[in-house]
């Protein structure tokens, strides 16, 4: 029964967005504000109506009803709580369906707290918003129906893959699509002022902390996406550029640049067709992310089961998005009216450089990504991997990297550049110390000595750009710290996001230069030594999990004769499935990870057993985490919460007029 | 209007691009979605043909022959596993190859691929030695005939020398199960 009343929730809700997609938008353009005052209450209905739709799936994945097909696949009962709820989303159906809950949370925030914006721009932007929910919901009831029933139910079901029984990839897909689906409120912001023909910077104060929230659930899920990999795979990296972490990381990228090119329009009122048109590749690389793996387009080592017949809808989905919402770019975005002039040298001129790069970096990896579907278009097979982006992205990152210390000091309009490197001594005496540090400490190339010089160098500088904010050092702490109190938040945040971008670089470039492997057969009582550290095997003990069986090695850890800890590492075979995954067993200094994998066993007594030195790799994840932070108190910002002052009297624009008539 | 909005076709023509290049991407999805189709296959032009001829030396030091195309002609059916000792993958699927040669009923040849001979020699003396005959490949040469992308990948050879099967990357204990050891066995009757 339950079942049944999800379904028909999801049906009543296609049903109540066909009436917010169509009614709102046609009030908007003939300026009737009981359609327009429609769109609120439509909002908030859709989420009603989907939120009981996802409750009426969870509640059979948790009550573990294996008459529905999908709990059938993807449950059973032997599973812990945790993955039941999880299990919800950790399948193809469930999937969409949070997606499309997470849609319907956005439209009905936009319902609930966007009071402030005028009328049309609401009714529009919860239009389009609508269009997008019309497209999932459709697809999710004729394609993917998550309450289809079985018949004869099966006595248990097929389990949850055992990959994705795991605290981190449990909370992975939520904050993942809160990122993806996120950006489609600037997506839906977009649309409406194209619609309407006009941008300006009230529109990109608006649309600045749907993205700003967007971006840090992205980065949070990305995190929490490569952490997952990094103990779970037991490969001991935690990226490996494949097609399921590019496709997430390019709207990251993407977003990341309109982040920083809605400041623009919001201060200088300039770069406004860009914005507009980033926020559509923004979420144009959202879809595109969400769907490409489960049509069956790429391949990759962890994706959904995928399924061409979908393929169809999808591409037609994709098509009228992307390419509708690029042809009424391309049909009114010529009407948009430039804004603001400003000199080479300004703060603008560094962040239309930042998204230069981003956008080049983005392209890179999107090239790389889809190279090798092109390729085979024309008859050959290729495949890309981590040297090619490794190679291409580096370049491209340097210089986004070298200027991203410099960009904040620079003044609006016309800066002056001999000034502003004056202010970065500090940053560059930081700068060649971390250098040479690092090439004393690593005895080895000056590639990565260089990258930890980077960093260096971004991290003071951002600190000294905040200190000089709040004159530190300059005036009595006193003052300073009343500075610090009245600095808006969203400075707060910069500082904090860019710091934390430079913690994250020192990991990255710590752990891809200076890892320590060592992969070997050990029988109880072996020991090997992996920089510094001496790992023995003490055994290997069978253990019965609640839904597994595993095999659990015990490994004491020395420096020196020194304890260090005791590593348990575990080889699991999920019994339903006879899947076997790797557990793997890591130990943090703070400065680097000791890591230790077990594999099968070689029948003779021994085990293979992997040992990596990870060094700086809990860098990344405080780096990610600072970012996240950043975009936290910037969000909290007070101009940001409060939006922007009510636009009275609309800036005359002769091409909206025109663009109308 | 403003005349920025009016006339000048160039303009025009570049906001048109972003469109245009999604329709061309576009074109690109739906020829990737044809029926039949899949990215994971990486087919191999040899399946069914007879193996390509070389003479590959041995690997000093193990005590076990060099391999060359007609070994695979005798009349057995062979396993080929290009491998190095370098391949982290090898190290994953070499147990399940110790095991297999164990339980015989197939001849097991390795290949070892752009590999130094004494780091192979130091890793099968480490790990074991499945293989009856071994030939080393350090150029990569032989490799590029037999079209293989990467290590490991394995053969399966019947016993008029043709290539019946490939494995892609390592053999994992379904693939043992479910595929390598059936074929031996169908192909053995």
């Amino acid at each position: 029964m339950i079942p049944e009343i999800g379904h028909f929730a999801l049906i009543l809700a296609l049903a109540v967005a066909l009436l917010q997609g169509s009614l709102p938008m046609i009030g908007a353009a003939r300026g009737r504000a009981a359609w327009m005052a429609l769109a609120e209450p439509a909002a908030l209905l859709q989420l009603v109506f989907v939120l009981t739709a996802f409750l009426a799936l969870m509640h059979a994945y948790v009550t573990s009803d294996f008459t529905v097909a999908n709990v059938a696949q993807n449950s059973n009962s032997k599973l812990p709580l945790l993955y039941k709820i999880s299990g919800t989303w950790g399948n193809h159906e469930g999937s969409m369906l949070l997606w499309i809950l997470i849609l319907a949370v956005f439209g009905a925030a936009v319902a609930l707290f966007g009071s402030n914006l005028p009328a049309p721009l609401r009714a529009r932007v919860l239009s389009v918003q609508s269009w997008i929910a019309i497209g999932f919901l459709a697809f999710s009831l004729f394609t993917s129906n998550p309450f289809a029933r079985m018949f004869p139910p099966p006595p248990d079901g097929a389990d949850l893959n055992p990959l994705l029984q795991d605290p981190g990839l449990a909370f992975h897909p939520p904050m993942l699509y809160l990122g993806y689906v996120g950006f489609s409120m600037a997506f839906s912001f977009a649309i409406a002022a194209l619609i309407e023909g006009r941008v300006d910077a009230a529109w990109a104060r608006w649309v600045r902390p749907w993205t700003l929230a967007a971006w840090c659930f992205l980065t949070g899920g990305i995190a929490l996406g490569s952490w997952w990999a990094y103990y779970e795979l037991g490969w001991g990296g935690w990226w490996f550029w494949d097609p399921v972490e590019n496709v997430s990381f390019m709207p990251w990228l993407l977003g990341t640049a309109l982040l920083h090119s809605a400041i623009v329009v919001e201060k200088r009122d300039a770069l406004k067709t860009w914005t507009v048109l980033l926020a559509i590749l923004t979420f144009s690389l959202s879809l595109i992310g969400t769907f490409i793996v489960r049509s069956g387009l790429l391949t990759s080592v962890h994706a959904f089961a995928t399924d061409p017949e979908r393929g169809v809808f999808i591409l037609v989905l994709l098509c009228l998005t992307i390419g509708g919402s690029l042809m009424l770019f391309a049909i009114r975005a010529p009407a948009l009216k430039g804004g603001g002039l400003f000199a080479p040298i300004s703060r603008e001129s560094g962040l239309v450089l930042n998204n230069l790069l981003l956008a080049v970096a983005c392209a890179t990896v999107f090239l790389g990504t889809m190279y090798p579907l092109f390729a085979e278009a024309f008859g050959y097979k290729a495949t890309v991997g981590a040297p090619y982006f490794n190679l291409t992205f580096v370049p491209i990152m340097t210089p986004l990297i070298a200027i991203m210390a410099l960009g904040p000091m620079l003044s609006w309009k016309r800066a002056d550049l001999a000034g502003v490197l004056g202010r970065m001594k500090a940053a560059l005496a930081a700068a060649v110390a971390a250098t040479l540090l690092a090439l004393y400490l690593s005895g080895g190339p000056v590639g990565p000595a260089l990258g930890m010089g980077l960093a260096a160098w971004l991290f003071i500088g951002a600190l000294s750009e905040w200190a000089g904010r709040i004159k530190l050092l300059r005036v009595h702490p006193s003052e300073s710290w009343r500075r610090a109190l009245t600095l808006p938040r969203s400075a707060h945040g910069m500082t904090l996001a860019h710091a934390g971008m430079a913690v994250a670089i020192v990991g990255i470039v710590g752990s891809a230069s200076w890892k320590v492997e060592e992969i070997l057969i050990m029988r109880p009582g072996d020991s090997v030594a992996v920089a510094g550290y001496d790992y023995r095997l003490e055994g290997v003990n069978r253990v019965q999990g609640p839904n597994y069986v595993s095999d659990m090695a015990q490994i004491t850890v020395t420096r020196d004769g020194r304890p260090v800890t005791v590593q348990r590492p575990e080889r699991r075979l999920y019994t339903v499935q006879q899947m076997p995954t790797t557990e793997a067993a890591i130990h943090t200094t703070g400065l680097a990870d000791l890591y230790t994998a077990i594999g099968d066993p070689d029948g003779r007594g021994g085990h293979t057993v992997r040992v990596f030195y990870e060094p700086l790799v809990p860098w990344i994840w405080a780096g990610s985490i600072l970012m996240m932070l950043g975009g936290a108190v910037s969000l909290s910002d007070r101009r940001l919460r409060i939006g922007a002052p009510r636009r009275t009297c609309p800036a005359p624009n002769t091409g909206t007029a025109a663009a109308k008539a | 209007m403003s005349e920025i909005a009016q006339g000048n076709v160039g303009r025009r023509l570049l906001f048109l691009a972003p469109v245009i290049l999604f329709a061309v991407l576009a074109g690109y999805f739906l020829w990737g979605l044809a029926p039949g189709r899949d990215p994971r296959i990486l087919p191999s032009a040899l399946i069914d043909q007879p193996v390509p001829d070389f003479d590959a030396g041995p690997l000093a030091g193990i005590g076990v022959p060099g391999l060359a195309s007609t070994d695979l002609k005798a009349g057995k059916v062979s396993l080929v596993n290009f491998f190095a000792s370098w391949c982290i993958p090898c190290r994953a699927e070499h147990p399940l190859l110790m095991n297999l040669a164990a339980q015989g009923g197939v001849e097991l040849y390795g290949m070892n691929y752009k590999n130094k001979p004494a780091e192979a020699r130091a890793w099968l003396v480490e790990l074991g030695n499945p293989y009856s005959r071994i030939g080393t490949d350090e150029p990569g040469r032989i490799g590029i005939d037999w079209g293989v992308s990467g290590v490991p990948e394995t053969f399966i050879v019947d016993g008029e020398g043709r290539i019946r099967y490939r494995h892609w990357g390592p053999i994992d204990r379904r693939a043992m199960e479910e595929i390598i050891r059936p074929l031996i066995v169908e192909l053995s009757r």
